[in-house]
């Protein structure tokens, strides 16, 4: 049978189709008209048109967080693709699985200077997994097809497709590959076994076992199978902050975050283990602070990750093990269950007892006095509130630490945020890519007053897609990250960090269509919330403008090129 | 350290600026990079001449292997190897200079290419070292112009690189 003919953008949106694509997130341009015609003569998918590429991206992005499915945007040429650069970078550095395809000028107009003509490819090189610019009608297809599996697979990120506008006016037979190979890509799913046992024999006879998991259990759904083994061995754990719902918060072995703001308890279970078993994660500059620090106390370490270059990177690792994370946990699992010697070293050594004494510091505790609102207290709130079920996505700063610490996440894909890359103004896009994914589900973006102007224009698409997020703006009239760091490492000079000329939140809410909230005493902290989440405002997006206290800051806290154990503590000791 | 790294890649454009970018990024040094396709013209052939300790080695190549493009990669300095630069000379070769310039070519095994009433250009063939070698016994006034191409490298016997 002869394949249709069709034209290069009814190409595009066929293969979209043949992805199982439901959304869209993008904005139209002179270079991707015809593919816009496109959609407007299609309805598999929904086409959810953002006010600034940049959210195209974090939306898409933040499905991709939600579901576990791939994202997509689409972006004109020029400053369409120069707009989406942050949100790719970001996605990027917490390797989301994303296909952005952005116009590009006409074939016979690329080197030119053209209208709207950037190198997108080259200027897009250094923040995706990979890129393609298809030059030929023929390649559309099969090169869509090996976009979504290089995003999918191996350790994912995001990849670009550039496509001039010419072809897609041009007309060609559409044949959908249904699979793909490609001989320099093969990803390694499978764990050594002689590893996997190597690292058995080490975690059996560690008397200070650690575990520390991150982004990569999220990502790589190995949630359960993580718990599972955790909960076999009985070992403390800890989570990163891309890491958090990857163990249940709830759970007793649970330590809480670690890293520059991670619990004492946490913190210091990593500084003074013997043998750390780390999962899906990467030994970040705000996660393990100084590494000659954190090898100071000499430890063995076992690493699972699906990305080779990931292993020794910063830290030097004892048992590497590259693999699919799911798939070497659950061969942990089995191996260890087939094991004769079950000795756990760890019962008898006292490790879990210093563990209970750190934990008993209680780090986490804030002086409230009922006056002023206090941050930390919104968040439990919000905890209580949405019964722990909400999807939670955060800007950049201190609201974003302070929703990471006293927000327990027990279930993957709830937290959504911006960790590696750490751009303020994710937080509204990332929310509206939750809420178009779960609409039935709860879904609060935990900012800032200073994040929340950085994507502010959203509110417009929120009202458009009808999408009931509610937005908890901790207002202390300062980027509170940048004034703690002035306050502790400036000598109290805070420049520019002050939010001067800000808003009137609740009047611009309305003026959106939505509905605003100003809540500026700490006893009408529930009610607010209540209000918010009630069946009344069930279909509306509601802005919640806390007026927090504007000299809180995030504890503990590990000082930048600081080791993990030399903490600023809430009460002011310095523990060393 | 100094190492010679070999790689196999896709004929693809952009490539080169794949593995040049992915230097520049992460801060690894490099001396000199070649590239040129391969007897299967869907290939290109790189040779990276780098240097760091063995752990900065050690991501290079992972980082390297990570390049979608790249199929293959072979540190050659973890076995037997030879390498091979070229170098084009342009030498002051007028009046009594001319016979000290073609006997000191001669001598190391250089080969004249090309010759003019008061220039010589040169070519010669050796490691980095025997070029550097090379390039001193002549007295800095005489070279008009030096243009290197970079070390190329291959396993000696069974040591081969193909997919």
């Amino acid at each position: 049978m002869k394949a249709e003919t069709i034209t290069g953008a009814e190409i595009v949106i066929r293969s979209l189709q043949k992805e199982n694509v439901k959304f869209v997130f993008g904005y139209p341009g002179g270079a991707v008209l015809n593919i816009y015609d496109a959609i407007f003569k299609q309805n598999s998918f929904k086409h959810v048109l953002v006010r600034h590429e940049q959210a195209a991206v974090h939306a898409a992005d933040a499905y991709s967080r939600a579901t576990g499915d791939v994202g997509v945007a689409l972006v004109t040429s020029g400053p369409g693709a120069t707009n989406a650069v942050t949100g790719i970078a970001t996605a990027h550095m917490d390797s989301i699985p994303m296909v952005i395809i952005s116009g590009q000028v006409p074939t016979h107009a690329i080197g030119q200077d053209a209208f709207q003509e950037c190198d997108t490819v080259g200027i897009t090189r250094p923040c995706v997994k990979h890129n393609f610019l298809v030059k030929n009608i023929k390649n559309i297809a099969s090169t869509i097809k090996k976009a979504f599996y290089l995003a999918a697979t191996g350790r994912p990120g995001p990849v670009l497709v550039d496509i001039p506008k010419d072809i897609t006016a041009e007309t060609a037979e559409f044949i959908y590959p249904e699979n793909i190979t490609l001989r320099s890509y093969n990803p390694i799913k499978q764990g050594h076994s002689g590893q996997i046992n190597k690292a058995l024999e080490l975690l059996i006879n560690a008397e200070k076992p650690m575990v520390y998991s991150g982004g990569g259990v999220v990502l790589g759904d190995a949630s359960e199978a993580l718990t599972e083994f955790v909960q076999l061995l009985g070992f403390p754990i800890t989570n990163t902050l891309m890491g958090l719902g990857g163990f249940p918060a709830s759970h007793e072995n649970f330590l809480g975050m670690l890293g520059m703001h991670g619990t004492y308890e946490a913190n210091m279970a990593m500084q003074e283990c013997d043998v750390l078993l780390a999962v899906g994660a990467r030994f970040d500059d705000r996660v393990i602070g100084n590494p000659d620090h954190f090898l100071a106390k000499p430890k063995k370490i076992i690493h699972i990750d699906i990305d080779p270059a990931s292993i020794s990177k910063r830290v030097k690792i004892d048992i590497p093990i590259v693999g699919d994370v799911n798939l070497v946990l659950k061969e942990l699992i089995s191996t260890f269950k087939e094991q004769k010697n079950k000795n756990l070293k760890v019962s008898g050594s006292g490790w879990l007892k210093t563990i209970n004494q750190w934990k008993s510091k209680d780090c986490m505790k804030f002086e409230d006095d009922g006056t002023e609102i206090k941050p930390q207290k919104v968040i439990q709130k919000l905890h209580e509130v949405t019964n722990g079920e909400a999807f939670i996505t955060s800007d950049v700063g201190q609201h974003q630490m302070w929703a990471a610490q006293y927000y327990p996440f027990n279930k993957p894909r709830r937290w959504i945020n911006s960790g590696g890359l750490g751009t303020m103004g994710v937080g509204l896009p990332y929310a509206m890519g939750c809420q178009l994914a779960f609409p039935d589900s709860q879904v609060a973006c935990v900012t800032g007053e200073a994040s929340i102007q950085m994507c502010i224009q959203e509110l417009s698409t929120c009202k458009q897609f009808n999408l009931p997020v509610k937005i908890i703006n901790l207002n202390n009239r300062y980027m509170g990250m940048v004034r703690q760091w002035q306050e502790f490492f400036y000598g109290n000079r805070y420049a520019e960090s002050y939010m001067d000329a800000l808003p009137d939140f609740v009047k611009l809410a309305e003026s959106y269509g939505h509905v605003g909230m100003k809540i500026e005493k700490s006893s009408d902290i529930e009610s607010a919330l209540k209000e918010a989440f009630s069946p009344k405002l069930k279909e509306r997006l509601v802005f919640l403008d806390f007026i927090t206290d504007q000299t809180e800051n995030v504890f503990p806290m590990v000082p930048n090129g600081k080791g993990l154990s030399e903490m600023i503590l809430a009460d002011g000791a310095e523990d060393l | 350290m100094r190492h010679i790294i070999s790689l196999l890649m896709e004929n693809e454009s952009g490539a080169l600026s794949r593995v040049s970018g992915l230097f520049s990024a992460r801060g690894y040094n490099i001396e000199s990079l070649s590239v040129a396709p391969t007897q299967d013209q869907s290939l290109s052939r790189m040779t990276i001449v780098t240097s760091g300790s063995d752990e900065v080695i050690e991501q290079i190549i992972k980082q390297l292997n990570k390049l979608i493009d790249v199929v293959k990669v072979l540190d050659l300095h973890d076995g037997d190897h030879i390498e091979r630069e070229l170098v084009l000379v342009k030498l002051k070769a007028n009046g009594r200079h001319r016979d000290e310039v073609q006997q000191l070519s001669n001598n190391f095994g250089g080969r004249i290419i090309d010759s003019s009433e008061n220039i010589l250009t040169i070519e010669f063939t050796g490691t980095s070292t025997e070029l550097d070698n090379y390039l001193k016994s002549f007295n800095d006034s005489l070279i008009i112009e030096i243009v290197r191409t970079g070390a190329s490298g291959i396993g000696r016997g069974d040591r081969i690189l193909k997919i």
